[in-house]
């Protein structure tokens, strides 16, 4: 009970060097900083995330410079040239309307990446926002917004996408717009679930004993910290949204001829599966391309970001 | 006489228990249950319990962190318990908290300067430059270097952790302070040095202190009046000396005689309590302690006892002092 005879005259001691006088932080805390910069080391630790880089970084730049790898347009069609198969002059072959199938894949990349770009942020925002809403104010808001990300949840995605489609007309826009919606359950739950977590933490009752308001305590306290699923989830949802916008595609309700669309590339040379593999092949390759390499990164980045992962 | 500078009369905090799939109300658990108290203006009230008996939930009532099912609170002369949210904002300059446990109080996305100056910006002081000068002064005065600025709390110890902690409590100059077992997360050997600040800091800035613990000798050496809580009520409530040399509550009695002696000599009749805590959710008819206690008769199974003076400044919950 040494401690409670100490008189105050010696507290001036540790109180002029109190640093050496308490232990350090040890390594291992310093080592758990979730920098960027440390975040993309281990990244490149991980292969299957770094292949998957690899992929997604090909095809924008194959979107990218679209035009200066091939001296074809997208919609020009040559119709003495229908169904060529792979050569030298058409490194894919051409389509049933003699259109050069690199072309429009390169170009079809843009599309692609584009659709995944806003749908997933019209999704992040929205789904975000009602995700903080719901979490933070619990009771009857909760409960209104849970509600309806049920609803939304218990369709089939492709279904629910074909109904909005339906309703607002088919276009590549629309289809974007209902790929947007159909994912913002995804995002709003996830977010929700980490909001009622972190609102029982201590930092955040700290902040309101503080006497912040509400949106400063959303904004700077529980958002940044719930960053990392909502980022897994971005990667993740990325592939999801290219597929379901080729599917869309596909059953003529997304982007329509002479778009450059790989989902509509793909109904439109259905027909000739058995005379022209090539025409479904390179399409459907770099549907699946894409969306593989997103999910690697996606995967990649949820075990990097995953704190338990960590040793 | 000082004043009061804090009177919380009545105070409860009830949970209610949720059960079944529509989710009505089947129960509540009584974590704070009618207790009163008032705090001077300078002193440090100690309150001690054991765990789950509803200190901490009683300090975090009083700053409406958790809202009160009922009972009053009145600061400075002024009933608090009806506050709006902006009033309350407000007036949150004035009365801070420490919290236990400081690997958990701090946002670990923030540097030090953010965790102190965010308390100072919202309450008005918008200039950077003042608030770096503010930061680097409160820094000094909770023994850190103002170098520790653009720190991120994993950097720190748990001891520097709470340093900072109670720097961000103080930015704003407030008048009443609730420590939430401040110290009983760290090491023993950094209790003192935290403990010694907070005096140090009391003196320099004219502060009153709530100090919540479990720890009864930390209680002893930094309190002026004890409470000692049970079951979500206040059972005694004293100056530190009458407490710890007459007390009078059969549960105190109980409570200090486990404290260790420093001599291993010395012995002492240690009261051993037979049985658990009774659940909060179900509390025992009259006095919460009638289960437990030696002396009970029939009268502590069926009414409540009053909490009221019995001597000088000593109020105790009990019949034997009827």
């Amino acid at each position: 009970m040494k401690r409670h005879e100490r008189k105050p005259k010696d507290t001036e001691q540790p109180l002029t060097n109190p640093i050496n006088r308490e232990e350090p932080a040890d390594e291992e805390q310093l080592e758990a900083i979730s920098s960027w910069r440390d975040t993309f080391r281990r990244l490149r630790k991980n292969r299957f995330a770094v292949a998957g880089l690899i992929i997604i970084i090909f095809f924008l730049i194959l979107g990218l410079v679209a035009p200066l790898l091939t001296s074809y347009s997208f919609q020009e069609q040559n119709l003495a040239n229908r169904l060529q198969p792979p050569s030298g002059e058409h490194w894919m072959g051409t389509d049933d309307l003699g259109r050069d199938i690199f072309t429009r894949i390169a170009y079809g990349a843009r599309v692609s990446l584009q659709v995944g770009f806003f749908a997933v942020t019209g999704a992040l925002v929205f789904g975000t926002l009602l995700g903080i809403i719901a979490g933070y104010f619990g009771r009857w808001v909760d409960m209104i917004i849970s509600r309806v990300f049920d609803i939304l949840l218990a369709f089939p995605s492709i279904l629910l996408a074909i109904a909005i489609v339906a309703i607002l007309g088919a276009s590549l826009q629309n289809a974007l717009i209902a790929i947007a919606i159909i994912n913002i359950p995804i995002f709003g739950r996830i977010v929700r679930s980490r909001v009622i977590s972190l609102r029982e933490e201590e930092y955040i009752m700290a902040a309101r004993a503080q006497g912040m308001k509400n949106g400063r305590i959303i904004f700077r306290h529980i958002l940044p910290n719930s960053i990392t699923p909502i980022i897994v989830q971005s990667t993740l949802g990325f592939g999801t949204a290219i597929l379901e916008a080729a599917a869309l595609g596909f059953l003529g309700l997304g982007a329509q001829p002479p778009t450059p669309e790989w989902g509509q590339m793909l109904a439109s040379s259905r027909e000739f599966i058995q005379l022209a593999p090539w025409t479904l092949l390179m399409p459907g390759l770099s549907i699946m391309l894409v969306v593989l390499g997103f999910n690697l990164i996606g995967d990649g980045l949820r075990d990097i970001l995953d704190p338990k992962m960590r040793n | 006489m000082q004043n009061p500078i804090l009177k919380v009369e009545g105070l409860k905090k009830y949970y209610d228990i949720k059960g079944g799939p529509l989710g009505i109300k089947v129960g509540e658990v009584k974590a704070v249950d009618d207790v009163s108290f008032s705090v001077m203006e300078g002193e440090i009230l100690g309150i001690v319990g054991e765990s789950g008996c509803g200190k901490s939930t009683t300090g975090k009532s009083i700053l409406r962190l958790v809202e009160p099912t009922e009972g009053k609170v009145v600061f400075n002369d002024k009933d608090i318990t009806n506050l709006n949210n902006n009033e309350m904002r407000k007036l949150r300059r004035d009365m801070q908290i420490i919290f236990q446990d400081p690997y958990a109080s701090l946002n670990p996305r923030h540097t030090v300067e953010k965790i102190i100056g965010e308390p100072l910006l919202v309450h008005g002081m918008k200039s950077a430059k003042e608030r770096i000068e503010r930061i680097r002064e409160l820094l000094e005065v909770v023994g850190l270097s103002p170098y520790h600025a653009k720190r991120y709390p994993h950097q720190f110890s748990g001891g520097q952790r709470q340093r900072i902690g109670i720097a961000r409590a103080l930015a704003n100059n407030p008048k009443l302070v609730i420590c939430d077992e401040p110290v009983s997360a760290l090491d023993v050997s950094i209790q003192s040095q935290i403990l010694n600040l907070m005096e140090k800091l009391k003196d320099e800035f004219n502060l009153t202190y709530i100090f919540i613990a479990h720890d009864l000798s930390v209680v002893k050496h930094i309190s002026d009046r004890i409470g000692v809580m049970y079951l979500g009520r206040m059972v005694e409530l004293t100056n530190k000396d009458s407490l710890y040399d007459n007390p009078k509550h059969p549960y105190t009695q109980a409570l200090l005689s486990a404290v260790p002696l420093p001599d291993p000599d010395l012995r002492r009749d240690r009261i051993i309590l037979k049985g658990d805590v009774p659940s909060p959710a179900n509390p025992p008819s009259g006095c919460a302690f009638h289960t437990r206690c030696p002396y009970a008769s029939d009268i502590c199974k069926e009414v409540r006892p009053e909490f009221k003076s019995v001597e000088d400044n000593h109020f105790v919950a009990c019949h034997l002092y009827g």
